[in-house]
């Protein structure tokens, strides 16, 4: 762990669902801290409970027994301290790429609102969209207002929940190293979730392996490269493997 | 014989044409298409009526001539205003309860578990079966119009503005509490745009129920308006040529209905709502 002050701390987050006569147990005695600014990944095979942990961080869903405290306070709803980038576009389509992103300082003055909003449509590379609607953007471009939208709170943690999941291949690369220079440059504390391993390695300074359902952390992986990340270096795939072995899965086929 | 020549001849042009005309580019073929369909229904109905012999029920030329006198008697127009008032003003009512009421039902599982049986219990009673309690209500005239319109435009209306509010997707209702959007400002910002596109169609829907039950509601009962019309052409003297140029109005004025409402699609605002789902 890093010496830094820790932002998001879970402390033995369980959850279950009912499911017929019997309970279905997705997440199982969590324990993990966040530092400051850190940009986390969780990992794990697909309904391992990694996207539950994250609503329940986001105030969406409650745990079963557990607490998450973030700056030691508890989360008990949402709120826009914590944002949410949705896999699934959650951007509004009714509104243009400017009145998307504004919707969370809405209630500041015009003038700070327009500084707010021109600063981060710029850093995410969105100049001269801001009249554009979401339907006229590609899928990377609306991924990008909803970073845009997301930063805009200055938010004590960001909440990423497969945000690139449904791009294709290409885009992902260069959105991925978009999110790292975004990040370099706000440093906000960032929960990442993703079933890609190359992801995972290429953008996040520590990565947790949960085990399939249900999710237990099976693991947790400091990435001590610097970027720009070679993605044949041996450390790159000395991490990989280490990861896969997490994982369970068998690497070479 | 002679006279079959010329009308047969033309609707086997018309018809042998189709296919050379499908080859054209879309932007002509999707009008000329329909021209050459049409213009060979008017030959086989004129063709029809000569082989038939009938005296009863008029050819393409004398609904045309039809056509000239409803123009001509200045009836017409007072007749088309009057079905259209009825429609506008019920239509409009309608939309300025059953939207917000829609809105409401579609957020609220509460209000929508109170209210939703009678709306599903009085939704399957045709308008048309209302007329008797119109008139009853309203006596003959406007307001039995205004009324039947409102009834049947009132459903589709708040059904469907339901069913668009209930649809908006988890992400969306998420990210709006995520940023602490709520009460009011929820609806403005998010359940009502989000189900605007849904409305629309609801609304679409709407008005075309609305201009079939005006023309029922009138012939029975109500004394102008096109329904009427039609009655009365039937009732003085059998002028069948005059009912059916009065349906072709009503066709083609529901045609310009139905453009003038999609005509809302078009915004920024809802344009998404067609494209993506």
């Amino acid at each position: 762990m890093s010496a830094r002050e820790p932002k998001v701390v879970f402390e033995r987050v369980s959850k279950t669902f009912p499911k017929k006569k019997d309970v279905l147990q997705v997440l199982q005695d969590i324990d993990l801290s966040v530092a400051e600014g850190e940009f986390v990944c969780l990992l794990g095979p697909s309904g391992c409970g990694k996207s539950t942990l994250l609503n329940i961080a986001g105030g969406f869903e409650e745990p079963t027994s557990g607490t998450v405290r973030i700056d030691g306070q508890l989360v008990d709803g949402p709120n826009a301290r914590r944002v949410f980038v949705f896999q699934e576009y959650g951007i509004f389509p009714w509104a243009s790429v400017w009145d998307n992103v504004v919707l969370g300082v809405r209630h500041r003055p015009k003038a700070e609102q327009h500084e707010i909003a021109q600063g981060v449509i710029d850093l995410v590379g969105l100049t001269g969209f801001e009249k554009a609607y979401p339907m006229e953007l590609s899928g990377g471009m609306k991924q990008r207002v909803e970073v845009a939208r997301a930063l805009a709170v200055s938010p004590d943690v960001i909440y990423m929940d497969e945000p690139f999941g449904a791009l294709d291949s290409l885009t992902r690369l260069t959105m991925r190293a978009e999110l790292i220079r975004i990040w370099n440059t706000r440093k906000p504390t960032v929960l990442f979730v993703t079933h890609d391993v190359d992801e995972a390695i290429q953008i996040a300074e520590r990565i947790v392996v949960f085990s399939a359902r249900p999710g237990r952390v099976a693991g947790v992986v400091d990435v001590p490269l610097e970027h720009p990340r070679d993605l044949s270096s041996h450390a790159y795939a000395d991490i990989k493997r280490e990861l896969y072995g997490l994982l369970g899965v068998v690497q070479a086929v | 014989m002679n006279e079959f020549v010329l009308p047969s001849l033309l609707l086997v042009l018309s018809l042998g044409a189709l296919p050379l005309v499908s080859r054209l580019r879309s932007g002509v073929r999707t009008f000329v298409m329909p021209t050459l369909v049409i213009l060979a229904s008017l030959f086989a109905w004129h063709l029809a009526c000569a082989a038939l012999g009938t005296r009863v029920f008029p050819s393409p030329m004398q609904t045309a001539a039809a056509f000239g006198e409803l123009f001509e008697s200045q009836r017409l127009l007072g007749d088309v205003v009057a079905s259209l008032f009825r429609v506008t003003f019920g239509f409009l009512l309608a939309a300025g309860i059953g939207i917000p009421l829609g809105l409401v039902l579609g957020w609220s599982t509460r209000s929508f578990e109170a209210l939703n049986p009678i709306i599903q219990g009085l939704r399957p009673i045709s308008p048309i079966a209302w007329i008797p309690i119109a008139i009853l209500w309203f006596g003959i005239g406007d307001g039995a119009g205004v009324f039947l319109i409102f009834l049947s435009t009132f459903f589709p209306v708040t059904v469907g503005t339901t069913a668009a509010v209930r649809n908006i997707s988890l992400v969306h209702r998420r990210s709006a509490l995520n940023f602490g959007v709520q009460g009011l400002e929820l609806f403005r910002r998010v359940v009502l745009p989000a189900a605007l596109p849904q409305i629309i169609t609801s609304l679409r829907i709407a008005l075309g129920v609305a201009w079939l039950v005006i023309v029922a509601a009138e012939m029975v009962g109500m004394d102008s308006g096109l329904g009427y019309l039609i009655n009365d052409a039937r009732n003085a003297g059998s002028r069948y040529d005059l009912v059916v140029a009065t349906m072709i109005v009503i066709g083609a004025i529901g045609i310009v209905l139905d453009y003038l409402i999609r005509r809302l699609e078009r915004f920024d605002e809802v344009r998404w709502g067609y494209v993506q789902r």
